[in-house]
């Protein structure tokens, strides 16, 4: 018994610390070494840097706060035309990466693309003498990432909306409570650390984007990052600004949940009665179809029968070459997915088991490189697993055989730790939110019912986390699906996925023959979408009427939603 | 009782770990036979680190593996990156040849010390010494120049000669560039000050600041299509997107890319020429093939190698005498290219990325 603990506690500890190294060495690297060039940054374009940074963060959090939980609460409640369908649908957009909406967008807007040359022909008229809307500044910016981002609220907070128990809501209107008031006072406010873990994935993803802003000639961290390490060939001004980014970043969320810290979200009702979603008609039922329908038709509708109408014209380059870029993202993404939502639950439930500071502190350190762009995760991972293999085969025994070379750097197993690292945030974030939901005293109960750690573990915990380890699989399967800068850097020779290809096409200014494989990467992401919108359609208490205990992979007690 | 209940959570892990081991393993066995076969006796492979696209390099490599019966590994890449992965992988870097597409990032790898000096006489008396590296560690492969493109409608060719010019108040609100962040125009202000100082190359950033259209987005074709719609009357990019856009089967793009002209800039006698830079490579300085190494940086200045890059992308051969495509001709070739060393733009380049920061271009 004893020993089992020691062991779970040791694992979660080398996990934690293996993930968190790059992100404090960041930290170190930050402060120590001089900076030549910080003086220069500082006078110049940090304060452009910070602010840049700091619109998009706020516009990106309100823009998917507002898509995400607008269109969370009204599928949840209400019935309008089509809303079975939007209830799956809205998360489409997520399998559309950041930088390929951007150039799908850019294109068909830009001055010289279809829309206005057509327009032109059509009216007579000359560049200059109409408006038109363009996507290529910061306004944009938010734009094109709330809307791929959004998915990520919706998920979320719609998880959280059908958790709550439909009593709560009801006294709400006894005590005379209008269909307005009762959102606002009670359910936003419950919805709460499903909200934010959402609208912090979004904020994260956003600090980390880097193929956008770049494109639209916004100068942001990350592109600070850039030019200050290699422009102006001073790595320890870039290691400044990363590690300026992460105080950033640790901070908001450390506020965040203090802010949080004596607010309890529990439900105290132990009956849940069925939600039956009201039926709505007329207007109302108008505009909640439009409210559903806007962030479906611009973020994935309307982009994806563009980048289709460029895939025609390139489809004849459909060949074996394809099928392999295709089995690549799928597999890498597939094992990434595996060891993230592994790792993450040694982490989980490591805390579960000793929820002291300095556990806590290290989940969240290892969640932190979700704000971190890719190239400086690569070369985070790089440098050590360089390292590794030059002591190993400087020691290498002759009596074994020649040297191992390269056992590390430049093979799959540095790119998956590189990928968990980058999106170990999105495996916490769910199975976190997953075991906070798992009350302690079902613990004490089965202990004292005599069942040991694993056995509570095996028979309780995992069937209760199923539809949180999905949830972590998928989402992380997505990400690396779509994940660039690393996949280009660490990957070993003559391994190219859909992500690479896309993307030497378009940043050859190829857009139209870029589409092909784009088209590819969201249609693969679409499977775990679906999937993943099926598992929360599933676990929804009293789904299709039913009461709770009948229903599969629901939890069989009361929810609890304060986290840890 | 207690073993049957074997951890799931260690299962999922073990399992995904073979998973990885399984797929790595036919990867890392491939790597490392090639490297155990003892250094420059069987050179059968060689290995490359690449900045310059798979599609843009495929040809002239499958040609090459045809040619001499050497296989070719490939990785793309960002080139900073791709230097880093070199370094931190040192003297066990499975990399022969490291490809870059401007001099700036060779530059930087050389004083990385990720590459060697080579010497081989076919590739000196093929390649201009302008072109390569005083110390023999890199070699320009195709050139590049970065010029004028003006809107026929709305420019006459006499209105403007020289990159000066860009900074004259006569076209203010005229000129579309993209982000000072790109290193091709880092490596113009480079050469703008290795020619005239950092007073008149900040004064010069200035004024083209003053006179943008637009603050500076999207790519080089981005602000060719931006000068032919009529948001900027001229624009400044690489040729080769111009040759690319030509090129294009959509109607509508050809319609666009007929409405400009290019414009070598600082032709006239006693000026500088046109600004070039150059794709190259070098071989890296830990590489196992170091013989196919060479003889891949031969073949890749070779007669045919050289079409390809004039031909199929609408670059400039580094080699005299190699032909260029009618179309690139049609441009005006041979054009007063500027001669100075490239060394110059990866010294200059961080007071380039500074003046860049100082005047605002964004």
């Amino acid at each position: 018994m004893k020993q089992t603990v020691s062991a779970w506690s040791l694992s979660s500890w080398l996990v934690a610390t293996a993930l968190a190294m790059p992100v404090v060495a960041l930290a170190w690297f930050a402060w120590v070494p001089e900076s030549h060039s910080w003086l220069h940054l500082k006078e110049t374009v940090l304060a452009d840097y910070i602010s840049h940074s700091l619109w998009l963060s706020v516009g990106v959090a309100l823009g998917t706060f507002l898509i995400g939980v607008s269109t969370a609460w009204l599928t949840t409640m209400y019935r309008f035309p089509f809303s079975r369908f939007f209830q799956w649908a809205l998360l489409l957009p997520m399998a559309m990466p950041a930088y390929i909406i951007a150039f799908t967008y850019t294109g068909m807007l830009d001055p010289a693309g279809p829309l206005q040359f057509h327009l032109r022909e059509l009216m007579g008229w000359e560049y200059g003498s109409y408006w038109f809307p363009s996507v290529t500044h910061v306004g944009g910016a938010i734009t094109m990432l709330s809307l791929v981002l959004y998915p990520y609220v919706y998920l979320l907070s719609r998880a959280s909306f059908l958790e709550q128990s439909l009593c709560v809501l009801d006294v709400g209107r006894t005590l005379g409570l209008g269909p307005f008031q009762r959102f606002f006072r009670i359910a936003l406010p419950l919805a709460r650390p499903g909200i934010v873990a959402g609208v912090s994935i979004a904020v994260m993803e956003t600090l980390a984007d880097y193929g956008t802003v770049k494109y639209f000639g916004i100068s942001t961290f990350t592109t600070g990052i850039f030019r200050t390490w290699f422009g102006l060939d001073d790595p320890a001004g870039a290691a400044r600004l990363s590690g300026l980014l992460l105080g950033f970043v640790f901070i908001a969320l450390t506020i965040e949940r203090y802010s949080r810290s004596r607010q309890r979200f529990h439900h105290t009702s132990q009956r849940h009665q069925a939600l039956t979603a009201k039926p709505l008609r007329g207007l109302p039922a108008t505009l909640a179809a439009i409210a559903c329908a806007l962030p479906l038709l611009l973020g994935f509708i309307i982009p994806i029968s563009q980048l289709g109408l460029w895939a025609a014209e390139s489809w004849h380059s459909i060949d074996a070459h394809f099928l392999t870029l295709s089995w690549n993202s799928l597999w890498v993404a597939a094992t990434a997915a595996v060891v993230a939502t592994a790792l993450a639950a040694i982490l989980v439930y490591g805390l579960r088991l000793h929820p002291q500071w300095p556990q806590r502190l290290a989940v969240r350190s290892a969640g932190l490189g979700y704000a971190i762009p890719g190239t400086v995760i690569a070369v985070g991972v790089m440098i050590p697993a360089g390292q590794f293999d030059h002591w190993l085969n400087q020691h290498w025994p002759t009596a074994i055989g020649a040297a191992p070379g390269l056992v590390l750097s430049g093979t799959f197993i540095a790119l998956i730790f590189a990928y968990c690292l980058r999106f170990m945030a999105v495996s916490l974030q769910a199975l976190e939110s997953g075991m906070g939901r798992i009350k302690p005293n079902i613990d004490e109960a089965a202990n004292s019912l005599g069942a040991r750690r694993w056995r509570i573990l095996q028979a309780l915990h995992l069937p209760m986390l199923r539809g949180s380890l999905l949830t972590a699989l998928l989402l992380v399967f997505v990400d690396v699906l779509k994940e660039l800068p690393a996949t280009l850097v660490m990957r070993p020779f003559d391994f190219n996925t859909l992500a690479v290809r896309a993307f030497e096409l378009a940043s050859d200014e190829r857009l139209a023959e870029a589409a092909l494989p784009s088209v590819a990467i969201v249609l693969t992401g679409l499977l775990p979408v679906l999937l993943l919108s099926r598992s929360i359609a599933r676990s929804r208490h009293g789904a299709d009427g039913k009461p709770l205990h009948t229903t599969q992979n629901a939890t069989p007690i009361p929810t609890e939603l304060d986290r840890l | 009782m207690r073993r049957a209940l074997l951890n799931p959570f260690l299962a999922l892990i073990a399992g995904s770990v073979l998973l990885t081991a399984c797929s790595s393993e036919s990867d890392t066995e491939a790597t490392s036979t090639s490297e155990n076969s003892p250094k420059n006796t069987s050179p059968a492979v060689v290995n490359i680190y690449s900045q310059r696209k798979e599609a843009l390099l495929k040809p002239v490599l499958e040609a090459f593996t045809q040619d001499t019966g050497i296989e070719v590994n490939l990785v793309t890449g960002n080139a900073d990156a791709l230097v880093q992965r070199l370094k931190s992988e040192g003297e066990n870097s499975p990399a022969d040849v490291l490809i870059t597409t401007d001099a700036g990032r060779l530059y930087r790898a050389k004083r990385e010390g990720v590459l060697q000096a080579i010497e081989s006489e076919t590739l000196h008396k093929r390649i201009p010494a302008h072109l390569r590296d005083r110390d023999n560690q890199w070699y320009g492969l195709s050139k590049r120049a970065r010029v004028i493109f003006y809107n026929k409608d709305a420019v006459d060719p006499s209105e403007i000669s020289d990159y000066q010019d860009l900074a004259n108040p006569e076209w203010l609100g005229r000129i579309c560039i993209r982000s000072s962040s790109n290193i091709y125009n880092q490596s113009l202000l480079a050469s703008i000050i290795a020619h005239r100082g950092h007073e008149q190359a900040k004064a010069w950033a200035e004024g083209v600041v003053k006179n943008l259209a637009r603050t500076p987005q999207g790519g080089d074709r981005d602000q060719l299509k931006a000068a032919a719609v009529g948001v900027c009357d001229i624009a400044v990019a690489n040729t080769y997107y111009y040759g690319g856009w030509l090129g294009s089967d959509d109607e509508m793009d050809k319609q666009y890319a007929q409405k400009l002209a290019v414009l070598y800039p600082n032709q006239d006698d006693g000026e500088t020429g046109a600004h070039v830079n150059v794709s190259g490579a070098g071989v890296t300085r830990h590489a196992p093939h170091r013989d196919a190494a060479i003889q891949l940086l031969e073949y890749l200045t070779g007669h045919s190698a050289q079409q390809f890059y004039a031909n199929d992308n609408y670059e400039y051969p580094v080699v005299e005498g190699t032909p260029v495509s009618d179309l690139v001709k049609s441009w005006g070739y041979p054009f007063k290219a500027d001669d100075l060393s490239l060394n110059k733009l990866g010294e200059n380049n961080a007071e380039a990325v500074k003046i860049f920061d100082q005047v605002g271009w964004k």
